[in-house]
């Protein structure tokens, strides 16, 4: 005790803490602001004019939803709930049936979620886990380039590249090994709904190993810690100390992927063959209630007809805001609502 | 030294006798299973690293070849003809994300600085949670508002419902990163200005926005990068054009529409030309998110 340092005098008013020099920076550009007297009126209209613009995101909303159930009230006072239970799509004797487009939307997301949750999760825990320092930023800017590639050129490359690679080689091969399942067989076109599967795969891994890389990083580092110290090898301690502590945020990131394949348009539009049929194989041609917008939306002459597809797109628009505020609501859980913690 | 009172701080080592216990060695199968795993991890980085090499190669090795002064100067040619090029589309483009900014940057600030400076409460909760939800609505979506909102009124397409359907597009962004960036200049900065007699309202545009203002233009150049190669909500809006069109309320052309009507018609020459319009997107588009990368030196906004 008697050797510790003795507690600073009372009277002796404490340092002066170092000016920074974005301090003196400000101080220079204060000073012209002290000038005149202050009146609560601009602070007033000031801070009314935020909050207006914070309402404006909300009335956003209001009006988005506004506009598409009142574009859609022609089709739904004519179909009601049969619309989406129904598989006819004919302009010409204006019936319409919003089936198709649901199978096929939730088919090739369902699809892309089989390919990209295991290897963006592989990503992730690669990242955080096992890279070295060094490697990092430049991995985690890579996988951040795929996200800031437009659809259109995913679309463009899938027509070009990968649906020829699919067709020559992959398509035979799955139909050789697996076409047993039914789902694997009839004619390899490339085009249809793998090829969708796949590039939807490759444009949602980014935003799903992202999110999974931000939750893991919360997981305490005592966490892992704790289990290297039980005689753990590093993959016993990323399956129990950091895997399963990051549970919830991981589930969260796979939804928000499923949300935004299900919203995805340009490059599945150009890939899945719009052709409106449930088939059980993976190679024929489908739909996807976000490709029928692109396509159709234009082209709409009759009234029913654009109110068809107005229905269509409220449809798409609920599923994924549900699909959105679950997935948010999730990641929240684990990471407390704090911003993203940067690894590079 | 048995006194632990004493040394408690000094890691506190627990001093009766280490009992002689056999730690087994880690059996061949989990020491197996940790390299197997280890592999696993390389080899998803290589499968998905692997598309992103092969898209930006093919863009280079087809795009380049293609690019020339007709590409970047002239209009579309009609089928048939060799030659012409998107040069409308890049103005169009151009023009129409002009617009977008004009209407979604203002605004998307003014709602940021709302959430961070006013909404410290239930209705600022409600804003964060709302603005979440909007940047997941599906772009085609926004393109359907847009067309009622814009369209159907003007009764044409026009590139001012381009630019309000990709201004939807980037208000929430930009409502979401101006907020974190705001919340990062220290309260002692506020209270100073206070302190200075500095109004409210002055302190946060001239005080705070001001210093948080690198971040900031980094959430509008995201959020930019974002709309830049947006298609599906200028299908029914800006429409697209093969002429040259300087006025806002006329169909306008955009390079992603150009390149999307380019990819799905059967002549190898439109082909092309759609892979040289990728690569001008994609360099624009890439060299905006690189500017923002190294602008803010360790990303705060990483996977934002």
């Amino acid at each position: 005790m008697s050797n510790q340092a003795l507690p600073r005098p009372r009277f002796n008013a404490p340092e002066p803490e170092r000016e920074s020099k974005a301090a003196l920076k400000i101080e220079a550009r204060t000073a012209p602001l002290l000038q005149g007297k202050v009146s609560e009126i601009p602070d007033a209209v000031f801070g009314w004019a935020m909050r207006l613009c914070g309402l404006a995101v909300v009335a956003l909303l209001g009006l988005i939803v506004y506009q598409l159930i009142l574009g859609s009230q022609l089709s739904w006072h004519a179909f009601g709930w049969k619309f989406f239970g129904q598989s006819d799509w004919n302009p010409v004797e204006d019936s319409y049936g919003a089936l198709p487009f649901m199978y096929g939307t939730i088919v090739s997301s369902l699809l892309s979620l089989v390919i990209a949750v295991p290897l963006s999760i592989g990503v992730a825990v690669f990242i955080t886990e096992m890279c070295p320092v060094g490697l990092r930023g430049i991995l985690s800017f890579t996988t951040e380039l795929l996200a800031a590639i437009p659809s259109v050129v995913y679309g463009l490359w899938a027509i070009f590249v990968l649906v020829p690679i699919l067709r020559e080689y992959v398509q035979p091969f799955l139909g050789k090994t697996l076409g047993w399942t039914g789902l694997f067989t009839g004619p390899p076109y490339g085009i249809g709904m793998l090829a969708a599967g796949v590039i939807l795969a490759i444009m949602i891994i980014p935003i799903i190993s992202s999110i999974t890389r931000e939750v893991l990083t919360v997981v305490p580092q005592h966490q892992r810690e704790a289990v290297l110290a039980l005689g753990a090898t590093r993959w016993e301690m990323i399956r129990m100390g950091v895997l399963r502590n990051a549970r919830a945020g991981i589930v969260g990131a796979i939804i928000l992927g499923l949300g935004r394949a299900l919203g995805e348009t340009m490059a599945v539009t150009m890939v899945i063959g719009n052709r409106p049929e449930i088939a059980k194989s993976l190679f024929a041609p489908g739909y996807t209630m976000a490709s029928v917008l692109a396509n159709e939306f234009t082209e709409a002459t009759g009234d029913l007809y654009l109110s068809a597809l107005i229905e269509i797109g409220l449809a798409l628009f609920f599923v994924t805001i549900v699909v959105n505020a679950l997935a948010r609501l999730m990641v929240w859980s684990v990471t407390r609502g704090q911003p993203a913690r940067s690894l590079a | 030294m048995p006194d632990t009172n004493s040394n408690s701080e000094a890691g506190g080592i627990p001093q009766f006798g280490i009992p002689e216990i056999s730690i087994p060695p880690i059996s061949r199968r989990r020491r197996v299973t940790d390299h197997v795993m280890t592999g696993v991890a390389v080899l998803t980085v290589a499968l998905v690293l692997l598309p992103l090499f092969a898209i930006f190669a093919y863009l280079v090795y087809k795009g380049i070849g293609s690019i020339n002064l007709a590409f970047l100067t002239q209009t579309p040619k009609p089928v048939g003809e060799p030659g012409g090029g998107m040069a409308n589309a890049i103005v169009g483009s151009m023009v129409i994300l002009s617009i977008a900014s004009l209407l979604g940057v203002p605004l998307g600030i003014g709602a940021g600085i709302f959430l961070s400076e006013y909404g410290r409460n239930r209705y600022g909760d409600i804003v964060r949670f709302v603005s979440d939800v909007l940047n997941g609505v599906p772009s085609i979506v926004i393109g359907i508002v847009a067309y009622g909102l814009v369209v159907m009124r003007q009764k044409h397409f026009s590139a001012l419902a381009g630019g309000v359907a990709l201004a939807i597009m980037m208000i929430p962004t930009i409502a979401r990163t101006t907020e974190q960036m705001l919340l990062l200049v220290p309260q002692a900065i506020r209270e100073a200005a206070y302190g200075l007699g500095v109004s409210r309202w002055r302190t946060t545009l001239s005080i705070t926005l001001r210093t948080a203002t690198s971040g900031v233009i980094t959430g509008v150049m995201l959020a930019f990068a974002r709309v830049a190669g947006e298609t599906a909500p200028l299908l029914f809006t800006a429409f697209g054009n093969q002429f040259w069109n300087w006025k806002t309320d006329q169909p306008t052309a955009a390079l992603s529409l150009q390149i999307f009507t380019y990819a799905i018609s059967p002549f190898d020459e439109w082909h092309r030309q759609a892979w040289a319009g990728a690569l001008v997107l994609i360099v624009l588009i890439v060299s905006a998110v690189a500017a923002v990368r190294i602008a803010v030196k360790h990303g705060t906004l990483a996977g934002a």
